[in-house]
């Protein structure tokens, strides 16, 4: 299966061993990936600061990198429902349209298109899964708190098998912890007070890591951690999946 | 009345200076969202029912001008006096003149945020009329001259020391005595002298009922009923969109209105109003202000489908962290930062971005109403209208610039790297970079992702 690997500007500037953990466990299954190399941003930051009529020529770079690809997978919710909802072009929209269909975040890829429902990795420390909230209320990747519906959760499936680890639930399992975007600097007190607080609930359960599908919470989250010298990290769900015996 | 007026941003991280009271408000929201959670569990049948009340919504605003006339022929034909006010100014000087028709200086009022909308309590006192709220939250935030900080739970940002504190000072009661049950009473027996007093109330109103010209006012304390039993006159103020065409259909929102907004079964009291006692009036005064102008809003049209709630205000996680004052509109939360910007574009511009966007308030909605999807749409709206600041304006052009641009893009991102390594303290400013005030900046690695890849081939 030929994939397109979709790597989020922030991870590729700030958590590179993120997107060498997504390559890694794409390949594992099997896949054939490539890399487009002159990818940036998928617009989000513009697009949600209210400025999506200046992600043009984001969009058409992001278009000319993943056409034609018969999956597009990245390690983010966030990223990926962007794209999903809101990638348009004035030149190529049949091709924008398509990428929107064939664009899947890494835990739905694995567990929806894969097919895949135990990983062989070994993580053993106690763990909190951090629920994204575009991952979760936008892309689906589990049920929400609010709907009276049955429970799943698909990053939080291919967690429990993974050997020796603990996963733990915080007492508000899917609370927002406050990054936002652009939201973090324009509404710093607001935002930091949210991580503050998701970060007190994860502590409750003496945990080790804080994990989940979108680096950008975990470094809003690692920022406050680092400030307050507390011994828990966080770590992205590609690097335990892809952590070996 | 004593209304924040600085931005949500400034005005919320004023209310978090006080962090154990933020704490606070925190967790009392949450366990009336928690016991939202427990009473929609209760019923089986929970989404279907939100579904049927949504699609009810959106028929009754596409017929809306059908279903108004259908009312007003009904209730006329029941006795009821319909009057028409196309905004808040002559919703205003309707009331008023029925006040002073009737020869009235005192008057009660239950809860109704299309009064609060209007300014009618300050509009009424101007013409030196009295006028006492009878919700007990909304008492205490009279007396306190403030507003409601959240639609359903006026005074929750306010703890029993507060009141005990404002009782003292406006109804004599002890000093420093913050039993909940002692300054109840106290507040009873004021209000019942009130009751007494008042030949005049208005309420407002939760539906009415197109098919039958009657309408329906839901309240806990039955301030309401005890407001309009001991009056003459009943003036009744709602908003075009409290319309839903049949009686069959109001099971669907008494079902599903309690329980969102406090986690009850049901209000205590669901009181139906469908004519005038012998020698006693009720008016119903029918406001548009505003309405029309939204309901020709495509993208945020389905926002009048709102029935008050509070739902979203008690789920949302910025607004159990910043207080509904911070909101600086009548409405707060995350509905009346959908509806807001609809009056006022430039008063209203910072309130779409009083989000993380985290969709909840959508969840919660028993109308679903896609309120966080109308807020990141009321961001498109205002920036392009040109009202954000020149500051954001240039930061994003220049994102927008560099993303456009793969090379310019690598070699930035490189340089911000090797930025962060060499001279981290200039990046390391409480002052000049928000996320650097309460959280470490991330590590700069020296090689990226795309640099590491490059490598591999």
């Amino acid at each position: 299966m030929k994939v397109a690997l979709f790597i989020p500007c922030y991870v590729d500037q700030f958590y590179p061993q993120v997107g060498i953990a997504t390559l890694e466990i794409l390949k594992k299954f099997g896949c054939e990936v490539v890399f487009p190399l002159n990818q940036t941003c998928c617009g989000q930051p513009m697009a949600n600061s209210g400025f999506n009529h200046l992600a043009g020529g984001c969009n058409e770079n992001f278009i000319q990198n993943f056409a034609g690809a018969d999956y597009i997978v990245c390690p983010s919710g966030s990223c990926t429902l962007h794209i999903k909802e809101h990638l348009h072009s004035d030149k190529q929209e049949a091709e924008a349209l398509k990428i929107r269909k064939q664009v899947f975040e890494l835990s739905e890829f694995l567990t929806d298109i894969l097919n895949i429902d135990r990983i062989k990795a070994r993580f053993p420390y106690r763990v909190g899964f951090h629920s994204s909230c575009h991952g979760q209320r936008g892309l689906h990747l589990s049920s929400m708190s609010e709907l009276m519906l049955p429970a799943f959760s698909k990053p939080e499936q291919l967690l429990k098998d993974v050997e020796g680890i603990t996963l733990l639930k915080t007492e508000r399992t899917d609370e927002c912890c406050g990054f936002g975007g652009t939201f973090s600097i324009f509404e710093e007190a607001v935002s930091s007070k949210m991580g503050k607080d998701r970060i007190h609930q994860h502590s409750a359960n003496h945990v080790d890591y804080i994990t989940g599908v979108d680096m950008s919470c975990l470094m809003h989250l690692e920022g406050i951690l680092k400030r307050h010298h507390s011994p828990i990290k966080v770590i992205h769900i590609a690097e335990i999946l892809n952590a070996s015996y | 009345m004593t209304t924040l007026t600085g931005k949500h941003a400034s005005n919320a991280a004023a209310f978090i200076k006080d962090e154990a009271r933020t704490d606070w408000h925190d967790e009392t929201l949450w366990m009336v969202r928690h016991k939202r959670d427990l009473a929609a569990a209760g019923v089986l049948e929970w989404e279907a029912l939100r579904n049927y009340a949504s699609n009810i919504k959106e028929h009754t605003l596409s017929n809306l001008d059908d279903y108004l006339s259908e009312f007003e022929k009904n209730a006329l034909a029941n006795g009821i006096i319909v009057h028409w006010a196309p905004d808040a100014a002559a919703h205003n000087q309707i009331v008023y003149s029925i006040i002073k028709d009737a020869g009235i200086d005192r008057i009660v009022k239950s809860k109704s945020m299309l009064t609060e909308e209007c300014h009618l309590n300050p509009f009424l006192i101007s013409k030196g009329i009295e006028v006492t709220d009878t919700d007990l939250g909304e008492r205490i935030v009279q007396l306190r001259k403030e507003i409601p900080s959240h639609i359903v739970l006026p005074a929750i940002h306010l703890k029993k020391e507060d009141v005990s504190h404002t009782f003292h000072e406006f109804l004599g009661t002890e000093a420093n005595n913050n039993d909940p049950q002692y300054l109840t009473g106290a507040a009873r027996i004021h209000l019942r002298d009130k009751f007494i007093e008042s030949t005049l109330a208005i309420t407002g109103v939760n539906f009415a009922i197109a098919e039958t010209g009657g309408f329906v006012v839901c309240t806990n304390e039955g301030n309401a009923d005890m407001g309009v039993h001991s009056a003459t006159i009943h003036i009744a103020c709602m908003g075009i969109e409290k319309i839903i065409p049949k009686a069959a259909h109001l099971g669907v929102f008494t079902r599903l209105l309690a329980r969102s907004a406090t986690g009850q079964a049901i209000t205590t009291y669901t009181s139906h109003f469908h004519r005038p006692q012998p020698g006693k009036q009720i008016h119903v005064v029918i406001v548009d202000n505003g309405r029309t102008t939204q309901l020709g809003r495509e993208d945020f049209r389905n926002s009048l489908k709102c029935i008050r709630c509070g739902a979203c205000s008690n789920t949302c996680p910025v607004f159990r962290r910043s207080g509904g004052h911070s909101y600086h509109a009548s409405v707060a939360g995350p509905i009346g930062s959908i509806l807001a910007p609809n009056m006022n574009s430039t008063q209203y511009a910072d309130l779409p971005f009083a989000s993380s966007l985290c969709g909840s308030c959508s969840n919660v909605c028993p109308v679903k109403i896609d309120i966080h999807y109308q807020l990141w749409k009321w961001r498109q709206v205002l920036m392009q209208k040109g009202e954000g600041s020149i500051g954001k304006k240039w930061m994003m052009q220049g994102m927008a610039y560099i993303f456009a641009r793969p090379k310019l893009y690598r070699f930035a991102g490189s340089f911000a790297r090797k930025f962060l390594r060499t001279v981290p303290f200039l990046a390391q400013s409480k002052t000049f970079n928000p996320w650097y005030k309460n959280r470490e900046l991330p590590q700069a690695p020296k090689q990226s992702f795309t640099e590491w890849y490059k490598k591999q081939q």
